[in-house]
């Protein structure tokens, strides 16, 4: 037995530590980087999971269910390596909209909906409170257990309600002190609590230090290990059928209490609170996913040993289970491990007490409070400059207020309820929140009245199944309602809700609530319309890290406002100092101007975000709605935008259009530049050949006049032979200078022709007269087909017998002896009626691939290094020219048997086109 | 006296080649004419010549083609060539060097720089 003032001691000496630890960790956090910047604080603080429950209520439970316990420790276990991602979106979304509780979270979602807020927040409250009185009792009665004798005795809570010999109401008054002190100091909720994450932290491991202590010393003080407590637990009967799975149900059992567990390690509000709102880093997370899990295992590796230990020792007594822990370091009177077991417990119960005191409060002061002051005119005028202190007193009632209807629920509840069973009633109505937390984040069609609905249904029948048949008891006599329903409708039996029998009560709620509040979620969000700002939120929620960059901007808002009013509005809450210290940072980050009295929608924007780390998004919302003149943003806005859009898209359409435009035109120009390049090219390629075609003779006229110059003695012969070359050579360099400013004449247009009626047969004749000789020296048979009724044609006699010397010479230079000459007139009498001559040869012919390029200036010119023309190679390309101006056509004509045909049409209608002088 | 240099000359120019032959020849050359590519190869082939003078463009094979395949072997490679062309820009010289001239001339030429120069290679 242990003097009730030295466990009081010790209480308040604990108490002192915790602040101590808290405040050095505040203390630090001020300097620079706070001690709860890191993963392994982070991890520990999610341990605030255990609770009295774990440290007492596991042990107990495995009397009545053997390995039933663990579910509660495996469903976190497996869900966390894979749900730190859903955490991980959900801390972000968080982060981006300021959001500090769960309810908060929910309303946010929905279209910052204040009804939905409140409702989350009365039923988490419904909700938690048997959770907190089980803290209670937990803290309580280990108290009793300590101060009366070494064995266990029936609790002292039915004794009447003398509050102040009250162990659980001293319990209450101290917890609902020290949270007040730790959790409402400030009223900014976003702002971390780093002395409270310390102290859970340091909590977590003084609970663990506790239990791994009593479990080292029942395992090997009092029995000789693991296997000597399983041995002998295994030759008693009742222990033996522990070690097994009940048949019936008893996996499903197993699965649904683990599955309730990872829905409640995400959702209890104090969870929310250590893994969302007080998360530094999301990296801190991954190493959280294995972290935590091994914290579970660690606290739970001497459950076993403990429960069956405590059964053996206390086999026949009505020993309260929950309480071996404490009954067997007394029972082999260790009074100072009993001690720090007590400091074990009391470190689980409040720690989890603290954390969702804070976050329970908040969700009080900002969704229920605020609310119903703002709702309410002649209030919120009362309050209007005292808000900050409004809400930090109605913070710390509802500390009080929570702790009181806990204190009230433990002393209703009949000692017939184990810790564990009254844990699990808060936990099915804490999964109440799963389809609207997942469907939110995951599914933009999740509308507000699909999670209301949802919502409500669930917990009523939450409330109908687990919490009524709890409180039945001498005051409220429900026996008969439990056992046959009401008025005797079985089906409508509490704990076999539609006949549903089998499962645990806490699985039958749990199914029935889920059903029904996902059915509604889902049925009534594919049914019925979102409002738009419910749709703005869930684009936000959804797309999280769409947005997260862009937050500060995305706002579909409209509405007129003024800086002082917003200004006004903040400094209620922050202080003037701390106001102007924001607005001035966010508008040197925008770029605004804060002298001007409209404030712009970012501004407005920003400052109810600051007010939702405050206040809750809600109530934010309508803070500001009073301060700023706001019009709803209409679906056909909404449209108009979107229509505002469009019309860019086609404007871009446009634009792409006059682009490609644009992009041809250049094509066009680089196409015409190039050509430009080719004729310059051309050009340059002229000039090249024509000066290589003077060069040759001005080298054979050098070399001799210098051979003759130099050599007097030369013989007359060779003199006059030289002297030859040098007039031939002479006379080469004159033709060629005369054809290529021909040809320049013709290139250039300047050339005209002097058109007269001319008889063609005689042309022919004239032309084979001035070639005669050279057809006699080379031996060539002339054959002429001359049509006689050829008319006399309207041409340029001059140059049309250039152009038949020009064909005539060639073929005499290449024919090998035979020349042949047609005359005829195609198409007669049509307007498309020409006249031809041909001049064919049999000589080497012309390649096919050169048919064209014979008639180009130079038309060696391309590999230049072997083919040299005979002649200037200017002839042909004077000759066509000559013949285009004469509207025809001068071609090469295909030829049976070796060599070429050329063949020069004109038509017999161009008498009008021709230029007359 | 020395024996009597031996020399080809090959353009497809006939004037050109009746001029060179005469300056070579009355300079104590023995001389070689090639109207054309083919020509010239069989005379390098045949005769162990001192100096060629090469046109480079000619009919079937040009000038820096033949002046490559002397300096390629080492047969004839003590042969010194000079190029006699009226391709005059920089890169037509370049490439003539390149094909392993050891002279470039060109046309219209001075004859007495001609004859210098083979000389002087020659020398």
């Amino acid at each position: 037995m242990i003097n009730s003032w030295v466990l009081i001691l010790i209480s308040v000496a604990y108490w002192i530590l915790l602040f101590v630890v808290g405040y050095l960790a505040e203390k630090h956090a001020v300097k620079g980087k706070g001690l709860s910047n890191n993963p392994y604080i982070y991890s520990l603080s999610l341990a605030v999971y255990c609770t009295a429950w774990t440290f007492f209520g596991s042990v107990g439970k495995v009397r009545t269910g053997g390995f039933d316990f663990l579910a509660v420790y495996l469903g976190p276990t497996l869900f966390m390596p894979i749900g730190w991602l859903v955490l991980r979106k959900i801390i972000r979304i968080c982060k981006a909209q300021r959001i500090t509780t769960i309810a908060d979270f929910i309303s946010s979602r929905y279209g910052k909906n204040v009804s939905l807020a409140s409702v989350v927040t009365v039923f988490i409250f419904l909700g938690i409170i048997p959770y907190i009185s089980l803290q209670l009792k937990a803290i309580s009665e280990s108290f009793d257990i300590l101060t009366q004798t070494g064995v266990t005795v029936e609790p002292l809570h039915n004794k009447g309600i003398a509050l102040l010999q009250d162990t659980a109401f001293m319990m209450a008054v101290g917890m609902a002190l020290f949270a007040v002190l730790f959790g409402t100091r400030r009223i900014e909720t976003t702002e971390r609590h780093e002395g409270m994450v310390a102290a859970i932290a340091f909590e977590s491991i003084v609970k663990l230090l506790a239990f791994f202590a009593v479990g080292l010393f029942v395992c090997y003080y009092v029995f000789n290990g693991m296997d000597d407590i399983f041995t002998q637990a295994l030759d008693v009967e009742a222990l033996r059928n522990l070690f097994v799975v009940p048949q019936e149900h008893g996996y499903a059992n197993w699965f649904w209490i683990s599955f309730l567990s990872a829905m409640a390690v995400f959702f209890l509000p104090r969870q929310f609170q250590v893994a969302v709102v007080e998360n530094v880093d999301e990296k801190h997370l991954s190493k959280a996913a294995w972290l935590f899990p091994l914290y579970l295992l660690l606290i739970n590796i001497f459950v076993l040993p403990i429960a069956f230990g405590g059964q053996l020792l206390f086999p026949s007594s009505g020993a309260d289970s929950d309480y071996f822990v404490l009954d067997i370091p007394l029972l082999y009177n260790q009074n100072a491990l009993a001690l720090l077991v007590f400091i074990g417990g009391y470190a689980a119960a409040t720690g989890m007490i603290i954390v969702e005191s804070i976050a329970l409060s908040t969700m009080f002061s900002n969704h229920l409070v605020i609310p119903l002051l703002l709702a309410n005119k002649t209030l919120s005028e009362k309050f209007r400059d005292n808000l900050s202190n409004i809400i930090i007193q109605s913070r710390r009632l509802g500390i009080v207020f929570i702790l009181t209807a806990a204190y009230f629920y433990y002393h209703l509840l009949s000692s017939s309820y184990s810790l564990v069973s009254i844990g699990l009633i808060s936990f099915v109505s804490v999964a109440q929140l799963m389809p609207a937390m997942i469907g939110g984040i995951f599914w933009k069609k999740g509308n507000k009245l699909g999670a209301l609905s949802g919502l409500v249904a669930g917990f009523c029948i939450w409330f109908y199944t687990l919490v009524l048949p709890s409180l039945s008891g001498s005051w409220l006599p429900l026996e008969s309602f439990i056992h046959h329903g009401p008025f005797g409708i079985e089906w409508l039996k509490p704990n076999a809700l539609f006949g549903l029998q089998g499962f645990s009560p806490i699985v039958h709620s749990m199914l029935w609530s889920l059903l029904v509040n996902m059915g509604l979620y889902v049925g009534l969000s594919l049914f019925t319309k979102q409002s738009v700002a419910d749709a703005n939120q869930a684009e936000l929620f959804v797309d999280v890290t769409k947005y997260a960059s862009v937050m500060e901007s995305a706002s579909i808002w409209k509405g007129t406002a003024n800086i002082p009013d917003i200004r006004s509005l903040l400094a209620n809450f922050l202080g003037s100092d701390r106001t102007n210290q924001a607005l001035n940072s966010f508008a040197q980050r925008n770029q605004l101007v804060l002298d001007e009295n409209k404030a712009d929608p970012k501004l407005v924007y920003y400052a109810e975000r600051v007010l939702s780390g405050i206040i809750g998004s809600a109530s934010a919302r309508i803070m500001v709605a009073s301060t700023v003149k706001e019009e709803e943003v209409k679906i056909d806005e909404l449209l108009d935008i979107l229509k505002e859009s469009q019309q860019m898209m086609r404007l871009n359409k446009e634009l792409k259009r006059k682009t490609d435009e644009l992009e041809k035109a250049r094509f066009d120009l680089m196409e015409v530049n190039q050509q430009l390049l080719e004729q310059d090219a051309l050009k340059d390629d002229f000039l090249t050949t024509v000066t290589h075609e003077l060069r040759t003779p001005i080298t054979s006229i050098r070399a001799f006049s210098e051979i003759l110059h130099d050599n007097e003695d030369i013989d007359n012969e060779s003199r006059q032979q030289y002297l030859q070359i040098i007039i031939k050579e002479t006379e080469r360099i004159s033709r060629l200078i005369t054809q290529v400013l021909d040809l320049e004449k013709y290139d250039s247009g300047k050339q005209k022709l002097q058109a007269e009626w001319v008889s063609l047969q005689t042309l022919i004749q004239q032309v084979l007269q001035s070639v005669e000789q050279l057809l006699r020296d080379r031996n060539i048979e002339v054959q002429l087909h001359i049509d006689a009724s050829v008319p006399n044609v309207w041409v340029d006699e001059d140059k049309m017998q250039q152009v038949l010397v020009n064909l005539l010479s060639n073929a005499i230079k290449y024919t090998e002896n035979e020349l042949i000459i047609r005359l005829y007139v195609k198409n007669t009498s049509t307007s498309e009626a020409y006249w031809t001559i041909e001049v064919e040869d049999n000589g080497v012919g012309i390649e096919k691939e050169y048919e064209e390029l014979v008639f180009e200036k130079f038309y060696q010119a391309k590999d230049q290094n072997i083919r040299k023309p005979k002649g200037s190679g200017l002839g042909l390309a004077i000759s066509r020219r000559i013949v285009e101006l004469h509207e025809g056509t001068l071609t090469l004509a295909p030829k049976e048997g070796k060599g070429a045909r050329f063949c020069l049409c004109v038509p017999l209608e161009n008498k009008s086109e021709l230029p007359t002088n | 006296m020395n024996k009597a240099k031996k020399i080809l000359l090959a353009d497809d120019e006939p004037n050109i080649l009746l001029s060179l032959d005469f300056l070579m020849r009355k300079n104590g050359f023995e001389v070689f004419i090639a109207r054309n590519g083919t020509e010239a190869m069989e005379i390098i082939r045949k005769e162990k010549l001192d100096a060629a003078v090469l046109d480079i463009m000619m009919p079937d094979i040009d000038g820096y083609q033949i002046c490559s395949f002397i300096k390629s072997k080492s047969t004839y490679s003590h042969c010194k060539v000079l190029f006699l062309s009226a391709k005059s820009k920089e890169s037509d010289i370049e490439k003539g060097f390149e094909a392993g001239a050891d002279a470039y001339m060109t046309k219209p030429f001075s004859t007495r720089s001609l004859l210098l120069k083979v000389q002087e290679l020659l020398a």
